[in-house]
């Protein structure tokens, strides 16, 4: 028998907009020992299904408009708030997003640790302590007796999502539920909190509910899939089943997000490179006492022209610090960057403006790329006008072949940027970028913030843009996956330095260093891309 | 600003812009329309004051003294039989520019300091603050005070007073702004397609620093008019003949027990103002920041 | 803990000094010495006047003069009223102002931490409008009018209330510490709401939540002390404008506190009594902040954690 059944459950939001049906008639189980994966992106109401049912929805303007969630024989949907209160954190406990939001700064981990023992077992505050103090060891906390008496921001990214499973652990719960518990982590802290919670959940007999916008990082973990559209369940069905007989198009999509890791594109190698960086060195602060921060130290690699060179690294390997150096939107401390034999290291921001023409950027943030107070017309024109690339009375024409190029509706040309998604607003940043017909593009995560779908339209999109104006590109990215998809040749960076560099296939198949073979171990969704790759 | 050409003007869909989206969410908000309502209203009056008074701003009536309010006298009569109505006209005109002066002085000291501190970064940026903190640690108030008393009670010293004083949390939040711009990725954008820095800090960054700046002008204004009127009511602001809320109320105060009308109706003016200044604010600062709408 | 008080009590050090400087030559920089209102006197007494209070020493003797006994505690003679030292009037007004103060300073936190807090609770319901509207009263009705507003309903109307006095009559203290601490409470109120309605957004509120705390636990030991850092933050600040609304508050009251003497200083031109008041009460305020600085940062404990304390 499920530990828990949900039947048609519905909530919807009566908002002064009107009614948003935010879950529509869903049903599912989740059983012990079991993964439960809800798969959706942003807005779909994965999130609004777990929270209704333990009455975390504020309610209103949330309300149930039927459907029922049978907690063994208890209704939780009929359930009055001090009886759901004995269900949170003792039968059903959550996993939140970031970690570094969902402890409390002004509580040392201890003291929240042992709160849910205290008030749903009576324990003393000694005995809680103890308890908590086993708990930590469980999930790899080092010293748990010495870390009991730490606060949270003593704690990097990945142990407090320890801490936080511990937390949601140490009642013995029946059901976890994982809100996307490693979206806020690098890659192989990834790997290893996913590693965790698949041991903790199979030694402890968990049913575990995991929300994830991303199918890849489930695909390893997930006995059961149910893929979320609009407030409703478009497919469900065993891990087998989705990936094999996918019939709704909505999740045939999402499995085509994945990008193939084995796919690469021939570019032709010119003999000269576009762009050679030795010795490059970028250090932040230092003063006569204190050391710099070694974000780029002693990097050199060339950049051929046609290619599209990976850069790979997890958060603070200084992969973005380097990118910005060679466009000099930072100033290198020591080393040489050239950029089609000319020099650009010592150059001030005045001398560097002609060159500015010939090398560009893509930033990751799309809601922050694009300046909010402009309209599309504003945002491409600058550039074009700045280096006087036409005329005035060609500029309209121009700026609408960039919109054609970069797939924008001419309709859209007076709109502002926050009267689009997120992956509009890329293409216009996009359209930015290519306005000046440059040779060599840097793209900085170009793709990291938006939803997978999307995102392949995006990769596919810069390759098209590649071939069609020969652009070299200098692509950076913490994610593998989409690296392997569009890069000739792959650079990892580790703590500010170059720790391996060869051709795409050369680095996913034979690595070198200890440290790619982690980055590769820790790409999720392998059994997806098996699968596939025996469908082939 | 904008660089389209006409005909795309003409054909294409308009957008919104960020500053229609303001306004058509303050026009929603009915506190800030009766806000903004109001100040238009008593702006208006206290502009044609000279002209639509309904008596001399020195005129008496001795034989009437103090009279509660009738149908030639509004408002009431003072002790000397002054038409009361009339002296709030003039006493708003004298409130209401000082509260604007001050503020537009503080505004410029503040605005500049703030955004050259934001621009500058770094030590600059540190020693700029630092003195900043070190200013919000002295007693202003005092410091006007001794101002008023040693150096007679001038005008012009009470703006140029008042507006140094105020200064301090305008330029700390243009500073916060411009860092937080600065680090944007579409200024980085703008260097990065080698646009030059004055162009930047117009097309770029002053746009999106005005919100917040109006919208702590607007609340600057009331607390500027409070401390004029705090100073006039100790004696130390305004001086006759000129007159100011604060004086007027400063005067009714004495006599409020026989004749309540000189200090309820010239108090009514002031919290009244003050009251759509705040209205006003606080609705430009849902419209305008919605982030830092909360408070 | 202990580096970061030290280092911001030696920061303010300058500050007080600073203060002191300014008022000093300020006071001196006055146009028409201290005793210009008084015409009748003549050139050969005005003369012996300034000598007896060392007025025709070269500036910078006087201003180090000044210092040395201000080190000693000694703010020299009144100017105004002969015979009694700057020090005696500050003491005596000073206790007066003290109590006024503080119990305006508990009416405002009670009052504004509580609405505050009970505002946002149910934001954006009656819970919060109505609170939040008595609040925008408090702050748009300055203390000059609300006090006479006060006594003219509660003392002249209804005659529960004495007019003025301080500790003359039973009943006199409830008014001033009212008007007092009235327009503190409104910002102290809309302060301490958005500082909870910061707080009740963060993720770990729903953290606590999903644990089964019951609300009231969730209020009081996970939100109400991020949510209420703002308001340490602001006793500084709010201290140094009690002090200013008691000039107010004690001239409409005709309370012999500090703040009366100032003002009557002020009018009276007594020069020594306006330079010792305001380099007593700057150096207050001074401290006061440096303590409300000094709490906040206890109150945080990545702060103090960054001091090498734990």
């Amino acid at each position: 028998m499920p530990l828990l059944t949900v039947r048609d459950l519905s909530v919807h939001f009566h908002t002064r907009n009107g009614l948003v049906k935010a879950v529509d008639g869903i049903s599912f189980d989740v059983e012990a020992g079991k993964t439960l994966a809800i798969i959706g992106e942003s807005g779909s109401g994965k999130s609004v299904v777990c929270y209704s049912m333990l009455g975390l929805v504020p309610m209103p303007p949330g309300r149930f408009e039927g459907g029922s969630a049978m907690l063994g024989d208890r209704d939780l949907l009929t359930m009055k708030e001090s009886e759901l209160r004995k269900v949170r954190g003792k039968g059903i406990s959550i996993i939140f997003q970031d970690p570094m939001t969902s402890l409390n700064p002004y509580m040392k981990i201890g003291d929240q640790m042992i709160e849910p023992l205290q008030l749903h077992f009576g324990m003393g505050k000694k005995e809680a302590w103890k308890k908590a103090t086993e708990t930590l060891a469980e999930v790899g906390i080092k010293n748990p007796e010495e870390r009991m008496n730490a606060w949270p921001f003593e704690f990097s990214g990945g142990m407090r999502q320890r801490v936080v499973i511990a937390m949601a652990l140490i009642t013995e719960p029946e059901i976890i539920i994982a809100d996307e518990p490693t979206t806020a982590l690098d890659v192989t802290v990834q790997a290893q909190i996913l590693k965790l919670l698949k041991e903790l959940q199979q030694r402890r007999n968990i049913g575990v509910i995991f929300i994830s916008h991303d199918l890849s990082v489930v695909a390893d973990i997930a006995d059961h899939i149910c893929v979320m559209q609009n407030g409703a369940f478009v497919e469900q069905g065993s891990r087998d089943d989705i990936f094999k007989r996918a019939s709704h198009p909505y999740t045939q999509k999402l499995l085509s997000a994945v990008p193939d890791t084995h796919k690469t594109q021939a570019h032709p190698d010119a003999e000269q490179p576009l762009v050679r960086v030795e010795n490059l060195c970028t250090w932040f602060g230092g003063g006569k006492k204190t050391e710099p921060v070694k974000a780029v130290d002693n990097v050199s690699f060339d950049i051929r022209r046609g290619e599209i060179v990976g850069l790979v690294g997890e958060s603070g390997s200084g992969k973005s610090t380097t990118g910005r150096s060679i466009l000099r939107l930072l100033k290198p401390t020591s080393g040489s960057i050239q950029f089609d034999g000319k020099e650009l290291a010592h150059l001030d921001m005045r001398q560097m403006k002609p060159l500015r023409r010939r090398m560009q950027m893509i930033f990751q943030d799309p809601y922050a790329s694009l300046n909010p107070r402009m309209t599309v017309y504003d945002t491409l024109a600058e550039p074009l006008l700045l280096h006087r690339v036409v005329t005035r009375k060609e500029l309209d024409t121009r700026v609408f072949e960039l919109m054609d190029s970069v797939g924008l509706a001419r309709q859209a040309v007076l709109r502002y940027p926050h009267e689009f998604s997120g992956g509009q607003r890329q293409r216009i940043a996009i359209g930015r970028a290519i306005a000046t017909h440059p040779e060599f593009i840097v793209a900085d995560e170009p793709v990291s913030a938006l939803d997978v779908t999307i995102q392949a339209q995006i990769l596919d999109l810069l390759l098209d843009l590649v071939d069609r104006f020969n652009l070299t590109m200098l692509f950076v990215s913490h994610d593998l996956a989409v690296v392997r998809y569009l890069s000739d040749r792959i650079l990892v960076m580790k703590d500010g330095q170059l720790v391996e560099e060869g051709n795409a296939a050369d680095v996913f198949d034979r690595p070198e260093q200890a440290y790619t073979r982690e980055l590769l171990a820790s790409i999720p969704g392998k059994s997806l891309l098996e699968q596939r790759a025996s469908q082939l | 600003m904008s660089t389209v050409s006409a005909s795309i003007q003409e054909q294409m869909p308009k957008g919104v812009s960020l500053w229609d989206d303001a306004w058509t969410r303050l026009k929603k908000n009915k506190l800030a329309m009766f806000g903004l309502g109001f100040l238009l209203f008593v702006g208006v009056i206290c502009l044609l004051t000279p002209w639509i008074a309904p008596y001399g701003y020195e005129a008496q009536n001795l034989r009437l003294g103090a009279s509660p309010p009738s149908a030639e006298h509004w408002l009431g009569t003072d002790t000397f039989g002054r038409d009361m109505l009339t002296r709030i006209m003039y006493g708003g005109r004298v409130s209401l520019m000082v509260g604007f002066i001050a503020t537009a002085v503080a505004l410029v000291i503040g605005v500049t300091y703030g955004a050259v501190a934001g621009y500058a970064g770094g030590k600059v940026d540190a020693v700029m603050m630092r003195l900043v903190d070190i200013m919000y640690a002295l007693p202003f108030m005092i410091f006007i005070i001794l101002l008023m008393v040693v150096f007679g009670r001038n005008l012009l010293l009470l703006f140029l007073a008042i507006g140094a004083v105020e200064w301090l949390t305008m330029a700390r939040i243009v500073r916060g702004q411009v860092q937080s711009l600065r680090q944007m990725e579409y200024v980085e954008a703008a260097i990065s397609i080698g646009q030059a820095p004055s162009r930047i800090i117009a097309k770029h960054l002053l746009p999106n620093v005005l919100g917040p700046v109006i919208v702590y002008t607007t609340l600057t204004i009331p607390s500027v008019m409070l401390l004029e009127a705090f100073l006039s009511f100790l004696g130390l602001g305004i001086q006759p003949p000129q007159s100011s809320w604060g004086l007027l109320i400063s005067y009714g105060v004495e006599t409020m027990e026989e004749y309540p009308w000189l200090l309820i109706f010239p108090g009514l003016a002031l919290t009244l103002t003050l009251f759509a200044l705040n209205f006003l604010g606080d609705g430009l600062r849902d419209a305008l920041d919605p982030k830092a709408s909360r408070d | 803990m202990f580096r970061f008080i030290a280092l911001r009590t030696l920061q303010a050090i300058p500050v007080i000094l600073a203060v002191i400087t300014v008022t000093f030559f300020l006071v001196r920089a006055a146009p028409g010495g201290p005793f210009s209102t008084e015409k009748a006197v003549s050139p050969q007494v005005q003369a012996a006047l300034e000598a007896q209070y060392q007025l025709d020493l070269p500036m910078h003797q006087q201003y180090f003069n000044y210092l040395a006994d201000l080190l000693k505690g000694d703010m020299g003679p009144s100017f105004k009223y002969p015979g009694r030292s700057v020090d005696e009037l500050i003491f005596q007004g000073l206790p007066v102002t003290a109590e006024l103060g503080f119990y305006a300073l508990i009416i405002a936190v009670l009052i504004g931490t509580l609405a505050g807090v009970f505002a946002a609770l149910k934001p954006n319901t009656a819970q919060d409008y109505v609170p939040m509207s008595l609040a925008m009263v408090g702050i748009c009705m300055p203390s000059f009018l609300l006090g006479p507003l006060l006594v003219l309903v509660f003392s002249m109307w209804a005659g529960w209330l004495p007019v003025s006095g301080w500790g003359a009559s039973p009943g006199d203290k409830i008014l001033p510490s009212i008007t007092l601490g009235t327009t503190y409470a409104a910002y102290i109120a809309r302060l301490s709401r958005s500082g909870m309605l910061e707080v009740m957004s963060q993720d770990y509120l729903r953290t606590a939540r999903a644990k089964g705390l019951p609300e009231h636990i969730v209020i009081f030991r996970h939100a109400l002390r991020g949510g209420l850092l703002p308001v340490i933050s602001f006793l500084g600040p709010a201290f140094a404008g009690l002090l200013a609304g008691s000039f107010v508050v004690e001239t409409i009251f005709q309370i012999p506190g500090l703040g009366r003497f100032y003002v009557q200083a002020a009018f009276n031109r007594d020069y020594t009594m306006i330079l010792g008041t305001t380099a007593f009460l700057a150096t207050l305020i001074v401290l006061f902040n440096l303590l409300s600085d000094i709490v906040a940062a206890l109150l945080n404990p990545r702060l103090r954690y960054q001091f090498g304390s734990k």
